[in-house]
């Protein structure tokens, strides 16, 4: 099978960034990204399990400066592979291909995902302040 | 002369080899699935900031929750799987390495999901 020398996708040095091919390389590293935040969802939920000594050290990990900071990119991560993967599901039923569309609705990913992030801090932090 | 015809010589490569349409389906499907799985997610791990063990299992084992918790778990890993696949595929040139890749990738989803799925079982009926 001449397999080997079939040239291979996506080529991330040979054309300049546009707002859609950023849009989409965004897509995939969030989505990676995301795998790390299922990985910390299973050692929250499984640290709950042996005790609340090491619930409590989890939850304070988690409420670090540096907890923060990572779940405050899991959160715009979230938020934006899940706007971007509605906008990929448009695409799936053939709407929204046209240049103008393309650029509006990446713009409306963006903007609720970045929206939605300062909405959840927000919310997050009045959790924490009332408990 | 060329005797094959044009299906039988792109057939078995590419992607097409390794399912790639059921990869593909089975994407979109948790993804849909993700969709209000994800939104119910983060707004119920918000409202547990800074809780105690007896609140958070309170949470977990709430009317509801325990089978909300198993769906977002096997969907995300499911879909982060199907996700990391593709990247594996797309990246990862030497076929030796591919492989192993993706062999740990997906035994790896598998293990963190089931894992999680015991551990929600464990907070909801005690022991």
């Amino acid at each position: 099978m001449a397999s080997g020398k079939r040239p291979l996708s996506p080529h991330l040095q040979v054309y300049r960034p546009q707002i859609t091919s950023l849009l989409s390389i965004v897509h995939r590293l969030t989505g990676v990204a995301l795998v790390g935040g299922a990985l910390i969802f299973t050692y929250w939920i499984s640290s709950a399990t042996y005790g609340p000594e090491v619930f409590k050290l989890a939850q304070s990990i988690l409420g670090s400066w540096v907890g923060r900071l990572v779940l405050l990119g899991m959160t715009f991560s979230l938020y934006y592979h899940l706007a971007n993967g509605i906008r990929h599901m448009a695409w799936d039923v053939g709407w929204g291909y046209e240049l103008p569309r393309l650029k509006i609705t990446g713009w409306l990913v963006v903007l609720f995902a970045g929206g939605m992030t300062v909405l959840t801090f927000v919310a997050a932090y009045a959790v924490a302040g009332v408990r | 002369m060329e005797y094959r015809s044009s299906l039988g010589q792109v057939r078995g490569l590419g992607v097409s080899k390794e399912g790639g349409i059921g990869h593909w389906w089975m994407q979109r499907l948790t993804a849909v699935a993700l969709v209000p799985l994800t939104l119910w997610f983060v707004f119920s791990a918000v409202s547990m900031t800074g809780t105690d063990l007896i609140q958070f299992k309170a949470w977990v084992g709430a009317y509801g929750n325990p089978v909300l918790l198993v769906l977002f778990t096997i969907a995300a890993y499911h879909h982060g799987q199907i996700g990391m696949t593709e990247v594996i595929e797309d990246y990862v040139h030497n076929k030796t390495a591919n492989v192993i890749a993706i062999v740990l990738v997906k035994l790896g989803a598998f293990f963190c999901a089931t894992y999680t799925i015991f551990c929600i079982a464990r907070l909801t009926f005690g022991g």
